[in-house]
């Protein structure tokens, strides 16, 4: 391939993946509303479009035409840059992460991952990092009470949560010795997953995505019964639109990244003995990896509907003292299982 | 490698172009009427008492003071994680002294009661056997 068909495929792939992802996004509002209405008893949205098929993107049109109120009180630059800090963290992280294996497009072979980067986890770990800031600048900025108090809590829950992240991620990396996603799904071949390998690191890295990505039972930051919104209640229009689409994106980032570290990404176990061709083959590679990235999105909305939320002392307690420890046993028992089986 | 990282270097473009004009789009066809009231901080709608920027509890600090140390484990452990394989018992034991060094930091933080969230207990020196003999309000 030359440089100009690189640049063509590359430019194809990210539109058609920021396209997905905005597609995705809008639809897993849709849903989280139509499961908690099925949760609750009620009918949920069905007015616009059918069985209200058309809801997020009026809700988006609607949030649109409305009027931006900045309080006199904030920090103007800083309230703007918020949101667009928190979208562009969203959206971002899907760079590295793999939905298929190789295709045959027009006799060039094009992996299906926008960017094959070497440090690709690394990448991730920096991103998701830099989400803590948009919340702590909102909240900082916007001159609330509710603000400050929301943006103060939710920045102390994601570093805690940060830390047994990370410890988590090492596991996998001490099984595939790579840090770049593709070869971490490989290495997950057959019933290899590292969620049967590792139960522990999995469970830990779940609830550390649940806490990162501001999901209830983590909800905290915007406990509505005592903080009004937390760090978004002095945002409208448009920019907090961006904080609704950021924390949707987040969840769907979180899956994928789930789905890829632990749960064999985009693998059917034992599909290359199936003798199916190219094409089939990573056709059914990619409707493998979106029905996990589903079960889990869903499994993100049942749980929010399901458990109440932590006191803020519990969650701290759950954090440093639980997911903690048990990330650290995590590394211990995958490097003791290396060091038995030969893996 | 290096076209892989123009890449993402490319996404990222792209991903602050349409941030950027998704709130910029918005302003060309929304209202803009402020008011004198519309302006006000929001505190339940009541005229705002003091300043926003209230103080708050010190433990926030404290926790990301603990975060600081422990991330950069996290960092110094991910390129023996990379290698480990080739490295046979002589890189367990590494990694294993590594952790069990981390295990400490740990345990002396809890035993500290830094990771207490609720008021945490004081624990006060002793000098061999006997009990320095200070009143638990008075240290508090």
């Amino acid at each position: 391939m030359n440089i100009l068909q690189i640049i063509i495929f590359t430019i194809v792939k990210i539109l058609i993946v920021v396209t997905i992802i905005l597609l995705a996004v809008t639809y897993l509002v849709y849903f989280e509303r139509k499961i908690s209405a099925w949760a609750q008893n009620r009918i949920g949205p069905n007015r616009v479009g059918w069985h209200g098929a058309l809801q997020s993107f009026a809700d988006v049109l609607k949030l649109l035409l409305k009027e931006d109120i900045v309080p006199d009180a904030a920090n103007k630059p800083i309230h703007t840059l918020a949101p667009i800090i928190a979208l562009f963290v969203s959206f971002t992280t899907y760079a590295v992460i793999p939905f298929g294996p190789n295709i045959n497009v027009f006799g060039f072979s094009v992996p299906l991952v926008v960017a094959d980067v070497n440090i690709g986890i690394l990448y991730v770990l920096a991103l998701t990092s830099l989400g803590v800031y948009a919340i702590t600048l909102a909240g900082w900025s916007s001159g609330s009470k509710y603000s400050l108090l929301g943006g103060i809590r939710s920045s102390a829950q994601m570093i805690s949560y940060e830390i047994s992240m990370g410890f988590s991620i090492g596991g996998v990396l001490l099984l595939s010795q790579s840090l770049r996603p593709v070869e971490i799904v490989q290495a997950q071949s057959g019933w290899m997953w590292n969620a049967i390998l590792q139960p522990v690191g999995f469970i830990t890295f779940l609830v550390s995505a649940f806490a990162e990505t501001n999901r209830l039972p983590f909800d905290l930051p915007e406990a509505e019964p005592e903080l009004v919104g937390g760090y978004h209640t002095e945002y409208s229009s448009m920019k907090f639109a961006g904080f609704f689409l950021a924390e949707y994106a987040n969840m769907f980032i979180a899956s994928a990244l789930i789905v890829t570290l632990y749960l064999g990404g985009w693998q059917f176990p034992y599909l290359d003995h199936f003798g199916l061709s190219n094409g089939w083959f990573a056709v059914i590679s990619v409707i493998t990896f979106a029905i996990k990235v589903a079960a889990l999105l869903f499994f993100f909305i049942w749980v929010r509907w399901s458990i109440p939320r932590f006191r803020y002392d519990q969650l701290m307690n759950l954090g440093w003292k639980v997911m903690f420890p048990l990330s650290l046993l995590n590394i211990i028992w995958v490097a003791v299982l290396i060091m038995v089986f030969k893996l | 490698m290096l076209i892989e990282f123009g890449k993402v270097f490319v996404f990222l473009l792209i991903a602050i172009v349409f941030v950027i004009v998704a709130l910029i789009a918005a302003k060309f066809i929304r209202p803009a009427r402020p008011t004198h009231e519309k302006m006000l901080t929001y505190e339940c709608g009541e005229n705002p008492i003091g300043t926003p920027w209230v103080k708050f509890n010190i433990r926030f600090y404290v926790v990301a003071l603990i975060f600081l140390i422990f991330d950069v484990e996290v960092v110094l452990l991910i390129p023996w994680a990379l290698v480990y394989k080739g490295f046979g018992l002589g890189g367990f034991l590494v990694g294993a002294i590594f952790l069990f060094m981390l295990g400490l930091g740990m345990a002396y933080e809890w035993r500290k009661g830094d990771l207490e969230w609720v008021k945490p207990k004081v624990i006060l020196p002793t000098l061999k056997n006997v009990q320095v003999d200070i009143k638990e309000d008075a240290a508090a």
